[in-house]
């Protein structure tokens, strides 16, 4: 029997990368899921992001599973996109125990190339978007009075100043510190619920996010960035299952008064810094 | 179903009740053979009694009854060749080691500048040297099994400070330092070291009179009812302490290789106790 036989888990950015294999991996724990992505471009974004056939492909391999899945189109930064998805899964899949912010976009550019919406895109995905996920998904939380785990997905740059000068890399940084602020405070005041709230902090993940063109020559033009940016641990990268593990962990029964806490999945590199 | 830690050789200090008991039994019930080892005695300035022998016979009768190995010794994390021999012992018997768990440790209490030398250097000798030593007796075995997993257990004291314990909280902070310094060290080895920082535990350490009169100063006998209250105000989730399961479980995911590329990590397990 699963870890998480009978939950229901809303998953943002869910059609590929860390939010596919964290659809795939509670599922195979019982779960059920609620997936959303916006399987769109964002134009301040270098890399192909997600697509329709993306979001199918999860939805197939959960219900090879022999899950229940609702998959939506919708965009972080759209509240009231993100509250009918919500509504429409819950309705569909019964009310939601697990919350996983996991979309994100990573807009960096090269210097002396910046796109000037790539501050603004990033805090308004990286920040907001976790902000409304939460804020989606928490009064039916409350008013069901069960308790609940959340997670945010946060980033080693969401404990140190990785990310470079650019105004895509500063955004990402600060939109991923400031999750953590977001999880602390939600710990806070969910706790007399029963809800728990922690982040997580991926080094680089072998995903679409960061393996791609862009991102190569990204850290090709500053060899400096990529000399700061290895891991402890000999490893060049993890997988996704390795932060959907820490996830499974996180919001089972085995960390049931786990909550408040920022858990790097990263090879040891913050512990370099 | 294969168990998490199936195949793998843990050795865990102060393995004769409370939370190394909890974590013997817990990794044998996923597949792990134990290397147990506790001091079995009464330590001088501890305000509580020591485990016993006969402990330490029950958690290798629990253990047994999982249909794993163990291998337990009276070796006291003050004596380095005691513990040495006892885990060189216990990886003859069971092929190698894995896991391993540093998690002997005492309490005691006075406000520090009414401590005595005593009661500060065991404190410094048991929760933070023998941290130290347990890892040094066990590193060589790690580097022959080309990687593995130390998991060091600190406390919430380890993070913060708390009054009337500096002793305690000086060596849970300490073995911080000496996580992260691990961490980097036997990265190349891919040997992964992590802290994991319990709230109130539901152990002997814990629920005693001295305890309960450290955090109740006022009340003539107080009770256990009483210091539930106190510690659950301590917590931003609404109970009063943990039980050794919950560390346990937080060990098992650290141990398996669902973590196997966390390190250098303090997790705390305290209900928020950090954060408020």
């Amino acid at each position: 029997m699963g870890k998480l036989e009978g939950k229901v888990a809303f998953i943002t950015g869910a059609a590929r990368g860390q939010g596919r294999s964290h659809a795939v991996r509670l599922a195979r724990e019982g779960a059920d899921i609620i997936a959303v992505d916006i399987c769109q471009q964002i134009a301040s974004v270098a890399y192909p992001m997600s697509t329709p056939d993306d979001l199918a492909e999860t939805a197939k391999q959960v219900e090879a599973l022999d899950r229940r899945i609702f998959t939506a189109q919708a965009d972080v930064r759209d509240e009231a996109q993100l509250k009918q998805a919500f509504e429409q899964g819950t309705a569909e899949l019964g009310p939601v125990d697990i919350v996983l912010a996991n979309a994100g976009i990573a807009p960096m550019d090269l210097p002396g190339h910046e796109l000037h919406q790539a501050w603004q895109d990033v805090i308004d995905v990286n920040l907001t978007g976790v902000f409304n996920t939460v804020e989606t998904a928490i009064p039916s939380m409350i008013e069901r009075g069960q308790g609940g785990a959340i997670v945010l997905t946060s980033s080693t740059a969401g404990i140190t100043g990785v990310g470079g000068p650019t105004r895509g890399g500063l955004g990402y940084t600060a939109s991923k510190h400031g999750v953590v602020g977001l999880m602390r405070s939600y710990a806070n005041t969910l706790a007399p619920h029963s809800i728990r709230v922690n982040s997580v902090h991926p080094t680089g993940v072998n995903t679409p996010m960061v393996v791609n063109d862009f991102m190569a020559q990204f850290l090709a033009q500053d060899p400096q960035m990529s000399n700061a940016m290895a891991n402890a641990l000999p490893v060049d990268m993890v997988e996704p299952v390795d932060i959907s593990n820490a996830i499974v962990w996180l919001v089972s029964d085995d960390a049931r008064y786990v909550t408040g806490v920022t858990l790097p999945v990263d090879a040891g590199f913050t512990n370099k810094k | 179903m294969a168990g998490r830690v199936a195949g793998k050789v843990a050795f865990i200090t102060g393995a004769a009740r409370g939370q190394g008991r909890s974590h013997a039994i817990r990794l044998a019930e996923e597949g792990a053979d134990i290397i147990a080892i506790d001091v079995c005695e009464d330590v001088a300035t501890v305000p509580y009694g020591g485990a016993t022998e006969a402990d330490l016979a029950e958690t290798v009768k629990q253990v047994e009854a999982l249909d794993r190995r163990i291998v337990a010794r009276k070796a006291d994390v003050r004596d380095y060749n005691s513990l040495k021999a006892a885990l060189d012992d216990g990886v003859a018997q069971l092929g190698k080691l894995d896991i391993v768990s540093a998690n002997a440790g005492i309490f005691s209490s006075a406000p520090a500048a009414e401590l005595t030398e005593e009661q500060w250097g065991q404190m410094i000798d048991v929760n933070l040297s023998g941290v130290w030593r347990t890892c040094k007796a066990a590193i060589p075995h790690l580097v022959a099994n080309h990687g593995g997993s130390i998991i060091i257990t600190s406390s919430t004291a380890g993070l913060k400070g708390g009054p009337n314990y500096a002793h305690y909280v000086s060596a849970k902070h300490g073995v911080v330092g000496l996580m992260r310094t691990l961490a980097l060290e036997l990265a190349p080895q891919s040997i992964r070291v992590n802290s994991i920082h319990p709230t109130i535990v539901d152990t002997p350490m814990v629920q005693n009179d001295s305890l309960y009169e450290l955090f109740l100063p006022a009340e003539e006998h107080p009770t256990k009812e009483q210091f539930a209250a106190v510690s659950q105000s301590m917590q931003i989730m609404p109970i009063p302490w943990v039980d050794p399961v919950d560390i346990s479980n937080a060990l098992l995911f650290l141990a398996s290789d669902e973590a196997r590329y966390v390190t250098g990590v303090t997790l705390p397990v305290d209900a928020g106790q950090t954060q408020k």
